[in-house]
């Protein structure tokens, strides 16, 4: 009985002893040894926590990453066909472009009959400026009929086969054609270099040419219809002692971007060589 | 058999030439695909057939090209020709070999275009022919001799199984 009266006691103490402690930790009276242990109990939380923390991003990430890549793969794939595709439709356009433009020129020009072609190949040789189309004899294609774009003149057809031809363009060296100058109102003739670029010469030393002028075909010779676009002057050269005047030229069409082209298949060109004089022995 | 690799072979080549190499301009030059191909071919030791190679490259390029015939098989012909001395001469430095064999035969071809050319009628001046096409060409066949004889190299090889003369 006295045992049990004086564990009754202790316990008493005791709880009033820790009441009493925390109603002085609670009214401050302890505030800075309990921040000291509170800080202490958060600094060992936040390292079992952060620790925690990156055991489990090292035990799912695995499985995130083959899933991230994955998906990766997919939306790359999916990315790789979109761009193709783009590219696609991009050439489309531009294919639609110049069909359209095509078609405008050639709705303009209603005297002449059409077939439009692609560029499909160069002539293997530098020193000849040909191309070649997809388009031969089967479509209508004949030797010297000419080749345009809606910005003027190409050239015209050199040889042909079942389904494809080749043609001589003005800028080749061995190219001759006849022109017009409008403002002039002049005839000369346009010369092709290895180079690529092109010049007028024969010019009437009497003819006044400006820069801009507007040089057309004359169908002089039967090689070419009359007054397809042939480009314009750039500069001039005048020297009192030659016979002719000499000009270099501006094409109308960009040679080295040529994608599709219109052979004018109703015009058939005139040999006129047996009409040359000869001379007499 | 093998060999028959070359109608295919040289037929890609020349639409190659026609539709991407002569897109691809230095100035007014550009590279010749088959002339490097067949400098190559000749080129290997175990490699009997670079006549027959250079034949029907001549066809196939005079198919497509304004060229005078002649011209295409004179001068691929002659780079054969070119390479078979030097083969046998500079053995032991193959790629020395097919720099002067591009260098011979591009010169070669270049300068016989422009003499028959000019003969033709097509009024050509040597300075514009070689400042605008026959030094840049020279440089784009040295350029793409080093990828195409790597490549004939190990061509022979597979058409000449067993025949290695390292």
């Amino acid at each position: 009985m006295k045992d049990l009266l004086s564990r009754s006691l202790q316990l008493t103490v005791i709880f009033l002893v820790v009441g009493g402690v925390l109603a002085l930790a609670l009214g401050g009276y302890f505030s800075s040894a309990s921040s000291g242990f509170t800080g202490g109990l958060v600094s060992v939380q936040t390292w079992i926590a952060t620790r925690g923390q990156a055991l489990q991003d090292f035990l799912t990430a695995p499985r995130d990453i083959v899933t991230l890549r994955t998906r990766n793969a997919e939306l790359e794939s999916e990315v790789s066909q979109l761009q193709a595709q783009v590219i696609e439709l991009q050439q489309r356009v531009n294919e639609t472009e110049i069909l359209a433009a095509l078609v405008d020129f050639s709705r303009s020009n209603p005297q002449n009959t059409y077939k439009a072609a692609s560029v499909i190949g160069r002539d293997p040789s530098p020193f000849l400026h040909y191309i070649i189309i997809n388009r031969g004899s089967n479509d209508g294609i004949r030797r010297g009929m000419p080749v345009v774009t809606n910005q003027g003149l190409v050239g015209r057809v050199d040889a042909t086969i079942a389904d494809a031809s080749r043609v001589q363009l003005l800028s080749d060296p061995a190219s001759a054609v006849n022109v017009h100058l409008q403002n002039a109102d002049t005839d000369a003739v346009l010369l092709g270099s290895v180079t690529g670029d092109i010049s007028l010469d024969m010019i009437s030393q009497d003819a006044h040419i400006d820069p801009g002028d507007l040089i057309l075909t004359s169908g002089l010779g039967g090689g070419y219809p009359a007054d397809l676009i042939v480009g314009q002057v750039v500069t001039t050269r005048k020297v009192d002692y030659e016979l002719f005047q000499q000009a270099t030229v501006q094409s109308a069409v960009d040679f080295s971007r040529l994608e599709i082209v219109l052979v004018i298949t109703n015009f058939r060109p005139v040999d006129v060589s047996p009409l040359s004089p000869t001379p007499s022995p | 058999m093998r060999n028959l690799i070359a109608l295919p072979l040289l037929g890609l080549a020349v639409i190659l030439q026609s539709a991407v190499v002569s897109q691809i301009t230095l100035l007014s030059g550009y590279a010749d695909l088959l002339l490097i191909m067949l400098a190559a071919w000749a080129l290997q030791p175990q490699v009997d057939s670079a006549w027959h190679w250079a034949f029907l490259a001549s066809i196939l390029i005079a198919f497509v090209t304004r060229l005078p015939w002649p011209v295409v098989v004179a001068g691929y012909f002659a780079v054969v020709f070119l390479a078979q001395i030097l083969q046998r001469r500079v053995w032991q430095a193959p790629l020395l070999a097919m720099f002067s064999v591009t260098f011979l035969g591009t010169l070669f071809m270049q300068l016989m275009s422009f003499g028959v050319l000019n003969l033709l009628g097509t009024p050509l001046r040597l300075s514009d022919v070689l400042s605008s096409i026959v030094l840049p060409s020279l440089l784009l066949n040295l350029l793409f001799a080093i990828p195409i004889y790597a490549f004939m190299r190990d061509l022979a090889r597979w058409v000449y199984p067993g025949e290695e003369f390292e």
